[in-house]
């Protein structure tokens, strides 16, 4: 990797915060964020348990100051939220901005207006605009437009590996040198037509989630959004703006077995993380720290836990799931962990992997049960999606 | 059982798009997954809402379909066994 | 060596072109479902896989595998996959949209969700063709001939693809328009804005 990638800016919004401190907080102090569902009307709420951002629309709405004739979906209200404290982070400013790039990821975009309103629309014009946000980009288009950005901008869909790949897209433009400074993240609010999908697929758990323990019943579905704002070696040296950390590694990889399902060995898992480590010019030992992807359904936390054991060669590092304190976040994982990666390395803390009481039959593998405080200098941020799309990120100091 | 046995053949070829296939294709002791009609995870799945709507049959656990998904065979019985409709 | 197009392929209009020779017409007055069963049973696909797939991933994989089938090259194992579109997985998000506002009687159906999301033909394309490479699928307006080749060009550069499958892949019930394409670093058509815009006409 020749230009090295700097991040210099991140915000969030998750179950467990609304801003990056708040985040950081609750992580230390043990407070998760899944509860009943109390947003939306399903006929699974008492089924089910999500990270639900704890804000309705309305509320959301004020955060934001929006017009009351808007026509933004939950997710990009989300995503709005917490580009706004990445950008502030960062020192920078959007507004007018042409040189800035965005490159925004969301699976549902605004679903859940057009699922909430789907009724309606033919007989209620006021509800009409919200069918322009149907798709993915013009929620993006949305949030750009919010923050007056004139650069690049767009929109990737790669299911639940999303944000990862928005990183590495961003990271790839700053290297080549068409972008000086770019916003990478995803967002995903909770809605019906994924909460009933996952259902369907029987991997939403009734309790707790439990990553990588061997009574592991399934995920819960969160919502969040999360950015990271990358920028290049000249330009933070310019502003004399002191980097919260670096992007060494990122790789993507298919692991061409099934729709949904992980396969067995974790095939793709592991040539994500190992071409990672080859793009970062890193050895797997050089590795404080593993947030997983760790959904905590029985297919996944199997398939990673062995690539990771293929991968470090049995001797895998410290490792942790943050899905116990938010949810499954869907596209916004990815930037969610990378946040919670560089509290990580800022704090020289790994976050603990809560709910975990048994060792999976199949392996040797305890993830990290209480808060711990080391020298961390390098992490690796796992991220894997359907359709096979997996993605690996590397952060150091 | 002879009835339910072809109703669920043609509910099978439907539900799970098995266009290049007859009711005379399927025996009821051929096996659905795998080496058999090669039926996947997701098909699986499909079979659990299909005892649900049709038979009024509710399975919490993905992994107790295995067993009553064998053959037509056996899910004819688990239907005639427990279907509540 | 700079990337080239080495081979393309259309399907549109009821028609399916390999390196711009029309190889099948569908029947007049098709829908996109009939035309696109036509041609898989025309071209012999055999993949029964097929039948069970949304209307999106019918399209990619007929597209990929007339192109990849056609041509007496090997696949390259870590030949990269590149797919754009305007309207995502739409027809079968709007399928799986219905079965869920139902109420009470509401079931969602797994094998329509497993297909609610664009990259899942990526996916199957990966699955058929043995490809565990980079991949990405985005989504434009239109066609977006600029970012396809900045992005191919850095597939190739930067990731060690030595080869990469792009491709428009745009169904919206009966609209569609394939467009995949070849990009190497051997002989072959430039790899340009104009010869992409005049290839995908």
């Amino acid at each position: 990797m020749k230009e090295k990638v700097a991040i210099t800016g991140m915000g969030i919004v998750s179950a467990i915060g609304m801003n990056a401190e708040e985040n950081f907080l609750s992580l230390k102090d043990n407070k998760h964020g899944i509860s009943k569902i109390a947003h939306i009307e399903t006929t699974l709420k008492d089924k089910i348990l999500v990270g639900e951002i704890k804000k309705s629309n309305q509320e959301l709405e004020s955060l934001l100051n929006l017009p009351s004739k808007n026509n933004f979906s939950r997710s990009s209200m989300l995503g709005a939220i917490a580009a706004k404290e990445a950008v502030q982070s960062a020192g920078i400013s959007t507004d007018g901005n042409t040189s800035i790039g965005f490159i925004n990821s969301t699976t549902v975009g605004g679903m859940d207006m057009i699922e909430k309103y789907y009724r309606d629309f033919l007989d209620q014009e006021e509800l009409q605009h919200y069918i322009e946000v149907h798709d993915a980009g013009s929620n993006t288009d949305l949030i750009a437009e919010h923050l007056g950005i004139q650069g690049f901008v767009t929109t990737i869909s790669t299911a639940c590996s999303s944000a990862a790949n928005a990183i590495m897209l961003g990271a790839k433009m700053i290297q080549s040198g068409r972008l000086d400074q770019v916003i990478v993240g995803g967002m995903d609010g909770l809605c019906k037509f994924t909460i009933n999908g996952f259902n369907t697929l029987m991997i939403l758990s009734d309790t707790y989630n439990q990553p990588f323990d061997d009574q592991r019943k399934g995920l819960n579905l969160g919502e969040g959004a999360a950015y990271l704002v990358l920028e290049s070696e000249a330009s933070y040296q310019k502003r004399n703006k002191k980097p919260l950390a670096y992007l060494k590694g990122y790789a993507n990889a298919n692991d061409a077995f099934h729709q949904t399902a992980s396969s067995e060995q974790g095939d793709g898992a592991y040539l994500a993380m190992k071409s990672a480590f080859e793009v970062a010019g890193m050895k797997p030992e050089a590795i404080d720290y593993v947030n997983v992807h760790g959904t905590a359904t029985p297919n996944n936390d199997l398939s990673e836990g062995r690539a990771m054991i293929k991968l470090f060669d049995q001797k895998v590092p410290d490792f942790s799931s943050t899905k116990p304190f938010t949810g499954h976040t869907l596209a916004a994982a990815a930037s969610v962990e990378a946040v919670y990666s560089i509290f990580a390395l800022r704090e020289n803390l790994i976050f603990p992997s809560l709910n975990f009481q048994n060792k999976m039959e199949e392996f040797d593998l305890t993830p990290q049960q209480e808060l711990k405080e080391k020298e961390i200098s390098a992490v690796l941020s796992n991220s894997f999606g359907f359709g096979g799309n997996c993605s690996s990120l590397i952060f150091v100091k | 059982m002879e009835e339910l046995k072809t109703e669920l053949k043609e509910k099978i070829i439907e539900a799970l798009n098995l266009e290049d296939m007859s009711v005379e294709d399927i025996n009821d002791t051929d096996m659905l997954f795998e080496e058999g009609l090669g039926l996947d995870s997701i098909d699986a799945l499909e079979l659990i809402i299909i005892l649900d709507k049709d038979y009024g049959i509710k399975l919490t656990d993905s992994k107790d379909g295995k067993k009553i998904f064998q053959s037509i065979e056996t899910m004819a019985q688990y239907i005639t066994e427990h279907r509540t409709k | 060596m700079e990337n080239n197009i080495i081979h393309y392929c259309n399907i549109k209009n009821n028609e399916v072109f390999l390196d711009g020779k029309k190889l099948y017409s569908g029947q007049d007055g098709d829908q996109f479902l009939d035309f696109i069963k036509g041609v898989y049973k025309n071209f012999e696909l055999n993949y029964p896989k097929f039948y069970k797939m949304d209307p999106l991933c019918k399209l990619a994989i007929t597209a990929s595998s007339i192109l990849l089938d056609g041509i007496d090259q090997d696949i390259d194992p870590d030949m990269g996959l590149l797919l754009s579109n305007k309207s995502s997985c739409y027809d079968v998000d709007v399928k799986h949209q219905d079965s869920i506002s139902q109420g009470e009687e509401s079931y969602a159906s797994p094998a329509n969700f497993v297909y609610t999301l664009p990259n899942i033909a990526l996916g199957e394309i990966s699955i058929k063709y043995k490809l565990r490479s980079e991949n990405s699928f985005f989504i434009f307006e239109g066609f977006n001939p600029e970012f396809m080749i900045d992005y191919a060009n850095s597939m190739t550069k930067l990731r060690k693809s030595s080869s990469v499958l792009c491709g428009w892949i745009e169904v919206k019930e009966n609209v569609y328009n394939a467009f995949m394409f070849l990009v190497k670093p051997e002989a072959g058509l430039a790899f340009t804005k104009e010869n992409l815009l005049n290839l995908i006409e």
